[in-house]
C-alpha cells in the first residue's frame, strides 16, 4: 500500500478534490449500467426508490474508487495517466481517501438496503470488497489476469440494479454481468497493444509484458468469441427482443471480424499501419457496450406499449 | 492579535464546507422523500396497541 505522503501542507483541499477521489468517470458508467439493469427488471420501483437505488450504487462504486486511490497512491505517483490524481498530486492525504472510502461504503450499503432491499445491499457490499480488497490489494499486482478480475468488479452494477428491483438474481442479471465481465479484458488488452503503458515502471504485471504480445492477441480473440456468445444469448432472455438481437448481431460480427484480424497480425504489420486495427477494435468496444445496454433499455421502455421482446 | 470572524482557514475551506453542507441537506431531503414514499406505498397497517379495536375484534371472531 501507499507508504507515501505527497501532501502539500499549504493547500487546503476543495470539494472537487474529494469528488475526484470517487472516480466520477467510472461512476457514470456504473450509473448507466445499473439503471439499465433496474429498468429491465420485471418489477417496477417507485421513481424515488429507483433514483435512490442508482445513487447509492454509484456512491458505493465511488467509495471503492477512493479506497483504490488510497491503496494505489504509490503506483499512481509513478504512472503518467494517474500522476494528477488527488493523492499523488498532493491535494488530499491518503488518510482522507481511506476515511471517505470507508464512510461512503458503509453509507451506500446501508442506504441501498433501506431504499431497495438487503439482498441488493449485500451484492453492493460484496462488490466494494471485491474491488478494493480482492482486486486492488491482492491480485492487481500479483497476476497478469488482473484486468479479468478488475472487470468482474465493474460488471456487478447491472446485477445490483436488477436485484434492487426484483430482490433476487436471475439468468438475465447473470448474463448482463457476464457480458461486461467478458467485454473488459479484450477492451483493455487492445489498448495495451497500441499504448505504451507505464504499468511496467509501476511493476504491475500486464499480459502484454508477462506473456508477450502474440499471446495477448490470442487472448483478445478468445474473449471476443465468449463475449459475442453471451451478448447474443442475452437476446433470447426476458430482457432481449428483436431490437436487441439486431444490435447484438451487427456489433458482434464487427467485433469478431476485428478480433480475428488482431489475432492474425504480427507486430511488424501492426506497427506498419500504426496499430490501425487494434485502435479500431478499442474505439468500437466503447460503443459496443453502450449500444448493447441502450438496446436493453429500449426493449424495457417499449414493453409497456406491447412492443419489443418476443411476444 | 485581533479576533476575526472569518479566518484565512475559513476562506480557504469555503468550497469544502459549502459542498459538504449541500450534500447533507440533499441527503436529509432524500431520506425524507424516501420515507414518505415507503410509508404511503405500504398501505394501512392496524394492529393491537393496548386499546380496544372493534375492527380487529370482529376480524378475530370470524
Amino acid at each position: 500500500m501507499a507508504e507515501v505522503s505527497h501532501h502539500n501542507s499549504d493547500y487546503d483541499p476543495v470539494f472537487g478534490d474529494y469528488v475526484a477521489l470517487l472516480k466520477p468517470r467510472v461512476m457514470s458508467l456504473v450509473v448507466f449500467t445499473a439503471f439499465v439493469g433496474l429498468m429491465a427488471a420485471p418489477v417496477a420501483l417507485h421513481p424515488v426508490e429507483t433514483f435512490s437505488a442508482i445513487l447509492f450504487i454509484a456512491i458505493g462504486a465511488g467509495a471503492s474508487g477512493s479506497l483504490n486511490m488510497w491503496w494505489d497512491a504509490d503506483i499512481d505517483a509513478i504512472m503518467r495517466r494517474t500522476k494528477s490524481r488527488p493523492i499523488p498530486s498532493g491535494r488530499t492525504t491518503p488518510d482522507a481517501a481511506l476515511g471517505l472510502g470507508v464512510a461512503l461504503s458503509g453509507l451506500s450499503v446501508l442506504m441501498l438496503g433501506l431504499a431497495a432491499n438487503w439482498h441488493a445491499a449485500g451484492w453492493l457490499a460484496f462488490t466494494i470488497f471485491f474491488y478494493s480488497v480482492v482486486y486492488t490489494m491482492w491480485l492487481k499486482r500479483a497476476t497478469p489476469q488482473n484486468i479479468v478480475i478488475g472487470g468482474a468488479a465493474g460488471a456487478f452494477p447491472p446485477l445490483i440494479g436488477w436485484v434492487a428491483a426484483t430482490g433476487s438474481v436471475s439468468i438475465e442479471a447473470v448474463l448482463m454481468f457476464a457480458l461486461i465481465f467478458m467485454w473488459t479484458p479484450p477492451h483493455f488488452w487492445a489498448l495495451a497493444l497500441f499504448m505504451r503503458s507505464d504499468y511496467d515502471d509501476a511493476k504491475v504485471p500486464m499480459l502484454t509484458v508477462t506473456h508477450g504480445r502474440p499471446k495477448t492477441r490470442l487472448h483478445i480473440l478468445v474473449y471476443a468469441i465468449l463475449q459475442s456468445a453471451l451478448a447474443v444469448a442475452l437476446a433470447f432472455t426476458a430482457v432481449g427482443g428483436v431490437i436487441y438481437l439486431v444490435v447484438a448481431l451487427v456489433c458482434n460480427v464487427i467485433v469478431l471480424k476485428d478480433a480475428l484480424r488482431i489475432w492474425r497480425r504480427d507486430e511488424v504489420v501492426a506497427e506498419a499501419d500504426d496499430f490501425k486495427v487494434e485502435r479500431a477494435f478499442f474505439k468500437f468496444s466503447l460503443l459496443y457496450l453502450f449500444v448493447h445496454f441502450l438496446a436493453i433499455l429500449a426493449e424495457a421502455l417499449i414493453a409497456p406499449y406491447g412492443l419489443g421482446g418476443w411476444s | 492579535m485581533s479576533i476575526r470572524v472569518e479566518s484565512d482557514m475559513h476562506r480557504r475551506r469555503r468550497s469544502q464546507n459549502i459542498g459538504v453542507a449541500v450534500c447533507l441537506v440533499l441527503f436529509i431531503g432524500l431520506v425524507m422523500v424516501l420515507s414518505l414514499v415507503k410509508i404511503t406505498n405500504t398501505g394501512p397497517i392496524e394492529g393491537y396497541d393496548h386499546a380496544p379495536r372493534p375492527a380487529l375484534a370482529d376480524e378475530a371472531s370470524k
